[in-house]
């Protein structure tokens, strides 16, 4: 369905920020190749959801380098960074619960050409049809977190930045999560996942970063998974 | 899953939306015949500040701010529309027109300003930015200080309803406040609408998802500038006066109040908090100061036992949205 070519669509380098006088992110480097599943592990507080934010430049200060598609976007504001085609899904979810389930559906601008429809949504998540009208804060945390992934589907977006959208929820809705993120992949979405159950992403990531005091130490394909099982359980502490 | 009742979305909508017309028809109907039970000056008197209190609560309602200083919107532009009816001539509907424009540029230049802030330093901004509004009446010679412009005549509106006969004149401030609150409950259940709740609620989230919500907000202030000036104009047309009492801090107050009391954030809520304050004010005036004293102890009733209002406790208990 979409382009899947080669070359860092999203592209980290030297990456600091800074929760008011504390520093949170220490020169993070890294980069997303278009269609790429890439996950980023590391334990609390290692500045995984620190590490999106900055990205998406809501964080109180940031420095280096953020380039998606080759443009720089330190300097930019986060709504601006926003139309440029990266959608965040954080990890509070953060619906709208003035709104009921459509009007969240169909609040996030349309940024980029190629955004899923209703009608492709709610094939994805199928839960969110039935509840069209209610609202935001009568649904339950899967179907939240649903709403929250649909929601950014529609505006076109080619990367999304997704926090930990395992959280809290039941085996049974996180294997559907899955199985959409995977689907998400299939159609030529870009993702960038921030996880701490590890054997859910293992199921899903091409590659992973792993970061610890707000940098990244190590990183390595899928497929080198087996032979860094032993030192990644030393840095999960799992 | 929560196994909560679902109906479908079409059918919720659309009945929300019936109970609201329906709402809306009792209002203007009860409005309409109120003048046979009720003396009309001070009916269009509360009207006015019904509108006044509606713009308002668009900002605060909706948008969450809490402005300190909607007397300036008010307050100038029934300083604009007396003066221009008065001294330049011209027609109520033109004064009127003027008017509302002079307060949403007010709103622009105070909004940009105030809108950078938020909550008790945006209630400060806007409060400060009002009381320069208030001395610069006091002094500014068109306003005659201490008199006001008094003597304001009232003119036929398009040339046709002489605004001097007194039901006429009704009719049209009525109309008015109900073209004033379709358009209101338009722009709440408008996609912009939505995207001020968003705002209200998350204004982070907002933005990231790529709304730029300062704008928003700087366009929602005008437009309760705006609201709460027609209000003003229409107000100075009803009374022929325009008085430093319109621009004191004290009117910014009671928009706080009459919202408070008849219930945030819902569509009919701010004109029966106008009608009970502006009522009180009226019927209890034999008491003197005691009305600010009563006022005062509704208001602490209303906070500590019904804190959504008085529509807000009717819908509640009925699961309406009014």
């Amino acid at each position: 369905m979409r382009d899947v070519a080669q070359g860092p669509l999203l592209d980290l380098s030297g990456l600091e920020a800074w929760y008011g006088e504390s520093h949170i992110l220490h020169g993070v480097d890294m980069n997303v190749r278009r269609g790429e599943v890439v996950c980023l592990l590391g334990r609390n507080g290692a500045g995984k959801s620190t590490t999106l934010r900055s990205i998406m430049g809501i964080v109180g200060k940031r420095k280096g380098s953020v380039k998606f598609e080759g443009v720089e976007t330190i300097s930019m504001a986060s709504d601006r960074i926003a139309r440029l085609g990266l959608a965040f899904c954080p990890e509070e979810r953060a619906i709208f619960s003035s709104l009921d389930v459509k009007e969240n559906l169909l609040l996030p601008p349309q940024v980029k050409p190629g955004g899923l429809s209703l009608d492709q949504i709610f094939e994805l998540f199928p839960n969110l049809k039935e509840r069209l009208s209610s609202q935001g804060t009568k649904l339950s945390g899967g179907e939240q977190q649903m709403l929250a992934i649909g929601r950014i589907l529609r505006t076109g977006a080619q990367l999304l930045l997704l926090d930990e959208p395992t959280e809290g929820l039941a085996p049974v809705i996180i294997q559907q999560i899955g199985v959409t993120i995977r689907k998400l992949k299939e159609q030529g979405f870009t993702i960038l996942l921030v996880e701490q159950n590890f054997r859910f992403a293992a199921t899903l990531a091409d590659r992973y970063y792993v970061m610890e005091h707000g940098k990244i130490i190590d990183s390595f394909a899928n497929s080198e998974l087996e032979a860094n099982m032993e030192k990644l359980h030393d840095y999960l502490g799992v | 899953m929560a196994a909560v009742a679902h109906s479908p979305s079409a059918a919720r909508d659309a009945s929300h939306r019936r109970d609201e017309m329906i709402a809306f028809a009792i209002m203007a109907i009860l409005l309409a015949i109120a003048p046979l039970f009720a003396y009309p000056v001070f009916l269009m008197q509360a009207i006015c500040f019904a509108l006044y209190a509606c713009a308002f609560n668009l900002l605060l309602g909706y948008v969450g701010l809490l402005s300190f200083g909607h007397a300036m919107f008010m307050g100038s532009a029934s300083y604009f529309s007396a003066h221009i009816a008065k001294v330049w001539g011209w027609p109520p509907e033109l004064a009127i027109i003027a008017a509302t424009l002079g307060a949403a540029a007010i709103g622009v230049v105070t909004g940009a300003l105030s809108i950078r802030r938020q909550g008790i330093y945006f209630a400060m901004v806007t409060l400060a930015l009002s009381q320069m509004i208030y001395f610069f009446c006091l002094q500014a010679p068109f306003t005659h200080g201490e008199d006001g412009i008094q003597g304001v005549p009232q003119g036929r509106m398009f040339g046709l309803f002489d605004l001097s006969h007194q039901m006429t004149l009704y009719f049209v401030v009525l109309g008015i406040f109900l073209l004033a609150f379709l358009f209101i409950h338009r722009i709440i259940n408008s996609p912009f609408g939505d995207v001020l709740k968003a705002i209200r609620e998350n204004e982070p989230r907002a933005i990231s998802l790529g709304y730029k919500a300062d704008q928003y907000k700087l366009a929602a202030f005008v437009l309760s500038a705006a609201l709460a000036g027609l209000a003003g104009a229409t107000k100075a047309l009803v009374s022929q006066n325009a008085s430093l009492t319109d621009v004191h801090w004290s009117m910014s107050g009671e928009a706080v109040l009459m919202v408070l009391v008849g219930g945030l954030g819902t569509i009919f809520g701010p004109v029966v908090g106008a009608f009970v304050i502006i009522a009180m004010q009226n019927y209890l005036a034999s008491y003197g100061q005691l009305v600010t004293i009563m006022q005062g102890l509704i208001f602490v009733v209303c906070v500590l036992v019904f804190r959504r209002g008085i529509v807000g406790e009717i819908a509640h208990r009925f699961n309406k949205s009014l």
